[in-house]
C-alpha cells in the first residue's frame, strides 16, 4: 500500500449529472485549499458530451467510463469501475452523490477499499492536517456529528441540494477515456415502474407552505395552496397527516423529505424533533399554532400565536396587497 | 426450507435523548436502547417468511452483552435462534468493522438463503452495514426493499427508489435491506415472550470467531468522531403580535418582504 501521502486529489462520482455538478461546487472548493486537482468520474452510456459541462462547473479531469452494460444502472459494474481507478489514481477524497443507488455504490466502494465513508454529509471543510472534516446529522436529527476518516480515501456521500453549483467561464479541462473492466450485475431488475411525482419536487421550492395536525380537514389545505400561490411556493405536510389520516403519502422532515427553501410556513404544526430536522436549513421559518408551547415556536424566526384558520387567509389577502402595490 | 438469516442492531431509542446544556454534547450513555425500527422491519419480514414457507430465522448482532434483551424480544417475535458476537474489543467499531465482524459470524454459521438488514439504524442512520455484508460475504444485494416474495432460490423484490420502483430479481443467497413500507411489525403475545425464554442465545467472542484483533473496535475502524453536539438553531423568534389576525397578517407580510423571501 502506498503511503498516506501519496494519496492526492478530490474526485467527485454521482449517476445523478444534476448532483454531480453540486458536488463539482463544494469538490472545487476543497481540491483549492488543497492545492489539488478535481476529477470527476462520468460513467454511463452515451455519456460522453456530458463532459464539457462538467469542466464548466469545476472539473479539472474528466475519466470517461461508456459502456453499453452502464446504461441500466447495477451496483456491480459501477462499482468495480471506481475500485479500479482509485486503486490505479488513489485520489485522497472521494465525494459521492447520496442518492439511494450512490450510497449502495459507496458502501461496496469503501469496503472493497478497506476505508470508511461518512454518509449524507451537510458540512464539508480541510483542516490544518489536510484531513476531511464530515458533519452529518445523527440520533434522529438531535445531534451533528463531526467526524474524519483514517484511511484514504476519505470517502463521504452528499444529499442533493446541499451545496452551490459554481460555474467558471472558458474554462478548460483534460479528458480521459479510462480502461477498467467492468463486473457483471448479480441483479436482474425485471421491470421499472415511475413514481408520479407532485408538480414540483418539495425540495425545489423556493417557499413551502406546510400544514400539521392543526389543520383539521384535508379540503382545508386549500388555504395552504392559496397562500402558497401568492408566494409563488407549494403546499407540504407534516408526517401524522400522511401515516395517521392517509392525506397525502409522502411528508417533510428526517424519515421524508428535507428541505432548505428560503421560506417555511408552517401551519398547525407541533414542531416534533424529526420535523424540526428535515427543515433545518430553511432560511426564514414563520410558525403559526394555537398552542402557545409549540416547540415549532423554538425554532422559528416569526413566532404566531393563533389560529391558522384566522391568520393564513389574512396573510394572503396582506401579502395580495403588498406585492400588487410594489 | 429457507434459513434466514436477520442482522439487528440495538440501537438508542432517539426519542429519549438529553443534552448536556452546558457543554451542548448530547448524552447518550444512559439512553435506553431498543431494536433498531428497520431492523424490525426485517425481522417480521423474516417471521412471516418462515410462517409460508417454514424454514429458520437467526438472529446475528453484534453488540455488549446487555443486548441479550433485544435478542429475547426477537425471539418472542419469532426467530428461532439468536447469535450475540459480543467482546470488549469490538467496542467502538465503525461500520467497517462492525460489517467484518458480522461477516465472520454469519461464515461460521454456514449455509443460508437470505440475509435481512434494515434500512439503516435510527441512531447513526449510515445505511452501509447491509451494502459492506454483501460485498464482505460477496452476495448480490437489494436496497431499500418495501415488497418481497422467495421462491426456491430466486427472491424478488421491490425496491423504492427516489424516481421509481423496480422489481429485481436475485439469486440465493442474496442479501437485501428493508424498508418501514414493507410491513408493520407485530407485538409478541405474552405466551411467545414465555416461550422464546426457553430458546437459545449463544454468545461469540473474539476467539470463537477467529477475528484479527487490527480489523475490530477502535483500532479496525477508518471513521474517528471528533464531536457529537446538539444542532445549533439560532433563530429569531421574533413574537408577532397585534389585536386581530389582520393585524398579524399585515405586520408578519411587511417583515416576510424586509427579509426578501417573498416575491418570485
Amino acid at each position: 500500500m502506498k503511503a498516506l501521502s501519496e494519496f492526492r486529489g478530490v474526485w467527485i462520482f454521482s449517476e445523478n449529472l444534476d448532483l454531480m455538478l453540486e458536488l463539482l461546487g463544494k469538490g472545487s472548493e476543497l481540491a483549492d485549499k488543497l492545492s489539488v486537482e478535481l476529477t470527476a468520474t462520468l460513467m454511463g452510456h452515451n455519456v460522453k458530451d456530458q463532459a464539457s459541462k462538467l469542466i464548466e462547473h469545476g472539473a479539472d479531469k474528466i475519466f470517461i467510463v461508456d459502456h453499453p452494460a452502464l446504461k441500466n444502472f447495477y451496483v456491480e459494474p459501477y462499482t468495480s469501475a471506481l475500485v479500479q481507478l482509485v486503486q490505479q489514481h488513489k485520489p485522497e477524497i472521494l465525494l459521492i452523490g447520496s442518492t439511494r443507488r450512490g450510497r449502495e455504490v459507496a458502501s461496496r466502494l469503501a469496503t472493497r477499499l478497506e476505508t470508511g465513508c461518512v454518509p449524507d454529509c451537510t458540512e464539508l471543510s480541510i483542516d490544518d492536517g489536510g484531513r476531511l472534516v464530515m458533519s452529518r446529522m445523527v440520533y434522529g436529527g438531535n445531534a451533528i456529528a463531526t467526524e474524519v476518516c483514517r484511511v484514504k480515501p476519505q470517502i463521504a456521500t452528499v444529499p442533493p441540494r446541499v451545496f452551490e453549483k459554481l460555474w467558471f467561464k472558458e474554462r478548460k479541462g483534460e479528458v480521459v477515456e479510462a480502461d477498467v473492466e467492468l463486473e457483471g450485475p448479480r441483479t436482474e431488475v425485471v421491470e421499472t415502474r415511475e413514481i408520479v411525482a407532485a408538480k414540483v419536487k418539495v425540495e425545489e421550492a423556493k417557499v413551502i407552505v406546510s400544514g400539521g395536525r392543526g389543520v383539521e380537514k384535508k379540503e382545508d389545505f386549500e388555504i395552504l395552496e392559496e397562500l402558497a400561490e401568492i408566494l409563488g411556493g407549494q403546499v407540504g405536510n407534516s408526517r401524522p397527516l400522511a401515516e395517521d389520516r392517509k392525506w397525502f403519502t409522502e411528508w417533510i422532515g428526517l424519515s421524508g423529505h428535507k428541505v432548505r427553501p428560503s421560506l417555511y410556513v408552517a401551519c398547525g404544526i407541533s414542531g416534533v424533533i424529526q420535523h424540526v430536522a428535515g427543515i433545518r436549513g430553511s432560511q426564514v421559518i414563520v410558525a403559526i399554532n394555537k398552542d402557545a408551547e409549540a416547540p415549532i415556536f423554538e425554532v422559528a424566526d416569526y413566532v404566531v400565536v393563533g389560529d391558522l384558520y384566522e391568520v393564513i387567509p389574512a396573510l394572503s389577502d396582506a401579502l395580495r396587497k403588498l406585492l400588487k402595490g410594489s | 426450507m429457507p434459513t434466514i438469516i436477520v442482522c439487528l442492531k440495538q440501537a438508542v431509542d432517539v426519542t429519549e435523548l438529553k443534552v448536556d446544556s452546558a457543554t451542548q454534547r448530547l448524552i447518550t450513555a444512559d439512553a435506553p436502547r431498543k431494536i433498531s425500527d428497520f431492523d424490525k422491519n426485517a425481522l417480521e419480514e423474516a417471521v412471516k417468511l418462515k410462517e409460508k414457507l417454514g424454514g429458520e430465522v437467526i438472529i446475528v448482532t453484534v453488540g455488549p452483552e446487555d443486548a441479550k434483551m433485544i435478542l429475547r424480544e426477537a425471539l418472542a417475535i419469532g426467530a428461532d435462534k439468536a447469535h450475540l458476537l459480543s467482546d470488549p474489543s469490538f467496542e467502538h467499531s465503525d461500520t467497517l468493522a462492525i460489517s467484518y465482524i458480522l461477516a465472520e459470524g454469519i461464515k461460521k454459521l454456514g449455509n443460508f438463503d437470505l440475509i435481512l438488514c434494515g434500512e439503516a439504524s435510527i441512531d447513526s442512520y449510515s445505511g452501509q452495514v447491509g451494502p459492506r455484508l454483501a460485498e464482505r460475504l460477496g452476495l448480490p444485494q437489494i436496497t431499500y426493499v418495501r415488497a418481497l416474495s422467495l421462491d426456491g432460490d430466486t427472491v424478488v423484490a421491490e425496491r423504492s427508489l427516489e424516481d421509481c420502483h423496480e422489481t429485481v430479481k436475485a439469486k440465493t443467497p442474496a442479501l437485501l435491506t428493508v424498508t418501514k413500507e414493507i410491513n408493520e411489525p407485530r407485538i409478541p403475545s405474552l405466551m411467545a415472550i414465555m416461550k422464546a425464554s426457553k430458546k437459545e442465545i449463544t454468545i461469540w467472542r473474539a476467539e470463537d470467531l477467529e477475528v484479527a484483533k487490527a480489523r475490530v473496535g477502535k483500532s479496525g475502524s477508518a471513521i474517528q468522531i471528533l464531536e457529537v453536539l446538539a444542532p445549533k438553531m439560532e433563530r429569531k423568534r421574533i413574537v408577532v403580535k397585534a389585536e386581530t389576525a389582520k393585524g398579524v397578517a399585515e405586520k408578519l407580510a411587511k417583515a416576510l418582504v424586509k427579509e426578501g423571501v417573498v416575491g418570485r
